[in-house]
């Protein structure tokens, strides 16, 4: 009988590398964010390739990549999302497939070369205990593991036992432009008639200021047409929230549960994993979708 | 502090927008593909249909719903799979009371020291005695949550006695914190900044995600609060 008990040995968290799944529903009302991955096509990939339930709990790296050390066992891992150069004790291996790293071997995920955040799966997932049903670090409000640090040591569950892993998985690259689809309202009528026939023509850029709550963006300010404060209401993923600058912020994972500022729109889910691997200054065209 | 409880935006629901289904029963505005927003007139209004919706999904006529967000003067579905037959349910739902009347009693023992109940006392244009007997005297409903894990919005203080928020937010308050603003009270589960007016503190552990459920204050619970020595 193998030995079932694995860790990785965190060496270098790189900027910021959170534990992330499919994240935590059914808590809105507590006032919890939903987190996970914010990539989540990329997690579900990295998932398949490596044998594991789709919402396994992995890594998601931003820009600067992690290395950690296979500790007590081999282990398979496999890296999506941002493009990477992934380094086996120095050697380099592919990105975008599985990786079998001996006991004791290093497993490096550089700087992407592309996106933002890559996502790293081993067989047998990330196995630290979960909170409020999910294993997600949440940085709005502090629940779930801490971002990673030197010395971290994370439990890696059992591998899979079936070996019915798919060599490759498709794997969109980050596009060069960001395109988001919106769905007008609820509070499209709390802005000029103007603005709202201009936003799919304007162009926006993805403002450095950006993290896993939102997508900060800079570029002609979305006009009010009512003065005011809405009282605070329930948030979802995608709203496109306008401040009082005018700047439009995507909610991404960890947008809190309620806001007071107006939403013009929302984002459909499927746009927002390219939304977490567009990079600051990238161009954004949001494009308003036909009334049903 | 988020913008929670401040006055409303003028007029919402006179506007023509994009409501699901007009002139028939509550505005009910559609949010992306996947939930819908109620707007409502208060947040006891709020309350009844967040009781009214809760026991309509376990009853599993709503079918499939994700998230139910009570928040001031909304109730937020998420994760909604048939937007068209939920919203039309939503429009003439007819919730039994006015308030979640029935919610679990939550009684919070709470030593009125904190750093703002001379000032609030003040502005009440009474001692602080008389300050606490105000606070303790109603009856609280938690009427939704936001902000942080585990912090509600209570109402049931009468609005002579609506304080304003500080005009400079403090970094730091102390978990525990029983504070004051506009029409809301709340309990700081944890420290945090924040902008409320501080009347005492509770040693009430108000979250722990071991416990179930882990928010002693979710929505819909009755609170008390109970002076109590240092």
């Amino acid at each position: 009988m193998e030995n079932e008990s694995g860790e990785l040995l965190i060496l270098r968290p790189g900027p910021l590398t959170t534990v992330q799944d499919l994240g935590r529903r059914g808590v809105a009302h507590l006032g919890v964010p939903r987190a996970g991955a914010l990539d989540e096509p990329a997690l579900r990939a990295a998932n398949r390739l490596v044998g594991n339930e789709p919402g396994a709990a992995a890594l998601e790296t931003t820009l600067g990549g992690v290395a950690l050390r296979a500790v007590g066992r081999p282990a398979v891992i496999a890296v999506t999302g941002a493009p990477a150069p992934v380094l086996l004790d120095g050697r380099p291996v592919a990105w975008g497939a599985a990786v079998a790293v001996p006991a004791g071997a290093v497993l490096e995920v550089g700087a992407a070369t592309a996106g933002v955040r890559s996502m790293v799966a081993v067989a047998g997932g990330i196995t630290v205990a979960p909170v409020l049903g999910s294993r997600s670090a949440d940085l709005l409000s502090g629940l779930g593991p801490a971002p990673l640090a030197v010395g971290d040591r994370l439990p890696v569950g059992p591998p899979p036992p079936h070996a019915d892993r798919p060599d490759l998985v498709p794997l969109p690259g980050p596009g060069a432009e960001l395109v988001l689809r919106l769905r007008l309202g609820p509070h499209a009528h709390w802005f000029t008639p103007r603005t709202l026939a201009q936003l799919g023509r304007d162009r926006y850029a993805v403002s450095p200021a950006s993290n896993r709550i939102g997508l900060r963006t800079q570029g002609p300010p979305v006009e009010r047409a009512l003065a005011g404060e809405l009282p605070s209401e329930g948030m979802v993923l995608g709203a496109v929230q306008i401040p009082p600058d005018g700047q439009p912020v995507v909610f991404l994972a960890d947008h809190p549960t309620t806001g007071g500022y107006p939403v013009v729109g929302v984002v459909p889910a499927a746009d927002l994993a390219a939304a977490a691997q567009a990079r600051p200054g990238t161009p954004v065209r949001f494009t308003p979708l036909p009334e049903r | 502090m988020t913008a929670a409880g401040r006055g409303g935006g003028p007029g919402v629901d006179r506007v023509e927008g994009r409501a699901v289904g007009r002139g028939m029963g509550r505005v009910v505005r559609r949010v992306g593909e996947r939930a819908l927003l109620v707007e409502l007139a208060d947040t006891d209004e709020v309350s009844a249909l967040y009781g009214w919706a809760l026991e309509a999904r376990t009853a599993g006529a709503l079918g499939e719903v994700e998230e139910l967000v009570p928040a001031a003067r909304t109730l937020l579905l998420d994760g909604v799979a048939d937007l068209a037959a939920v919203a039309a349910l939503l429009r003439t739902a007819r919730p039994r009371g006015t308030t979640a009347a029935g919610g679990p009693l939550l009684e919070v023992p709470t030593v009125y020291d904190g750093a703002d109940l001379a000032e609030v006392a003040a502005l009440w244009g009474v001692s602080e005695e008389a300050a606490v007997r105000i606070h303790t005297a109603p009856e609280y409903v938690v009427a939704f949550c936001g902000f942080t894990p585990g912090f509600g919005y209570l109402t049931g203080l009468p609005p002579q006695y609506h304080p304003p928020r500080r005009a400079t937010p403090r970094s730091a308050v102390p978990p525990g914190s029983v504070a004051l603003a506009g029409a809301f009270t709340g309990v700081y589960p944890r420290s945090s900044p924040g902008g409320w007016q501080l009347l005492g503190r509770t040693a009430l552990s108000l979250w722990d995600t071991a416990r179930r459920p882990p928010a002693l204050l979710e929505p819909g619970v009755r609170v008390r609060f109970v002076a109590a020595r240092a």
